[in-house]
């Protein structure tokens, strides 16, 4: 197998490195490791899943009759006397946003075989993850509790619930399996199994740094289909 | 960039940059909604924030800016079909509110 090292410096850059990539031997995704091409591949398969949701949210909230409840209002908290809209979803923003920034600098510090820190990080990832899930439970059963099911609720549209669980129900699967998948990582880093590249124990594959930056695309994806969410859903 | 490496190393400023953009870009957004903006501007805002932000996050915090242009048409190039079907739904669903307001709604 030719090595990346003998092959780097033909690799002529833009357009016509676009051209001879994809009419190259064996491999079209050059410095790119498989893991992390099959990672953006499913994370390609994600996108349409999740632009399926949003699609069919649009189509309903577009063809029915009924007004549509208002998120602003549904969302709102009641703090002391005044009502803050979309207080609870801003917050939740802002805490995927930082799990994003502390995965960032994980990937970062990993590439750097500093194992402490990448490890603090990408505890500290999914504990923002984790308080995440935490937070859209509550938003869950609050609105449970005010009488929204998949077929109806108080305010208006029948659809406004299905579209509400299903939407955000995927969602926040994929962070509980991302922050369940982060803490496996940070048990592998902590206990050194990518510097010594040792196999892991379901697939048997050499431990090795990219594997977090493979694990960082999945996490970011989760952070990037909340900003459509948070966009179409809650703003709208 | 003589010398491409297959890892990704950047230094710390860029990533805490684009966390301080994105956490600037939400606070924004939730702004649109607090101040109460309406109509085309609305739409407008949300969508110039949504599309900065996703922007931010693929090609910083997902290194596509360094990738070389193969991987980036690959998955970037594709999604691009789904304003396609956002369009059609659009048809399908005003036409679906017009049959039902003509012939269920007297």
């Amino acid at each position: 197998m030719a090595n990346e090292a003998e092959a780097a410096p033909v690799l002529s850059p833009g357009l016509k490195g676009l051209v001879s990539d994809f009419g190259s031997d064996q491999r079209a995704f050059k410095h790119v490791p498989w893991g992390k091409a099959m990672m953006w591949i499913f994370l390609l398969s994600d996108t349409f899943v999740f632009a399926c949701f949003l699609v069919s949210y649009m189509t309903v909230r577009i063809s029915t009759a009924d007004p549509w409840p208002n998120p602003s209002q549904v969302f709102s908290l009641h703090i002391g006397q005044t009502n803050v809209p979309l207080l609870l979803i801003a917050i939740m923003t802002f805490i995927l946003i930082s799990s994003s920034g502390t995965m960032a600098l994980a990937v970062k510090f990993g590439y750097e075989k500093n194992r402490k820190v990448t490890a603090i990080l990408l505890v500290l990832t999914a504990m923002l993850g984790a308080s995440f899930v935490g937070m859209q439970a509550f938003e869950w059963t609050k609105l449970i509790m005010e009488g929204v099911r998949p077929w109806t609720n108080p305010w208006g549209a029948p659809q406004f619930g299905s579209t509400f669980f299903m939407i955000t129900g995927f969602h926040g699967t994929h962070v509980s399996i991302g922050v369940l998948f982060l803490i496996v990582m940070a048990t592998k880093v902590i206990r050194g199994a990518l510097d010594d590249e040792r196999p892991g124990f379901l697939t048997g594959r050499k431990g090795r740094y990219e594997m977090v930056e493979t694990l960082g695309l999945y996490w970011h994806f989760v952070d990037l289909v909340w900003v459509f969410i948070f966009a179409f859903f809650y703003l709208w | 960039m003589a010398h491409v490496q297959a890892q990704q190393q950047h230094p710390i400023g860029i990533y805490l940059w684009i966390w301080g953009l994105l956490f600037v870009l939400s606070a924004f957004s939730y702004l649109v909604d607090y101040v109460g903006f309406e109509g085309l501007l609305r739409w407008f805002l949300i969508c110039l924030f949504m599309m900065l932000k996703a922007g931010l996050i693929v090609s910083i915090f997902m290194h596509m800016a360094w990738e070389r242009m193969a991987i980036a048409c690959a998955i970037l190039i594709p999604p691009g079909v789904l304003l396609f079907l956002m369009g059609l739904m659009t048809l399908e669903a005003h036409y679906t509110l017009l049959a039902r307001l003509r012939y269920f709604l007297n």
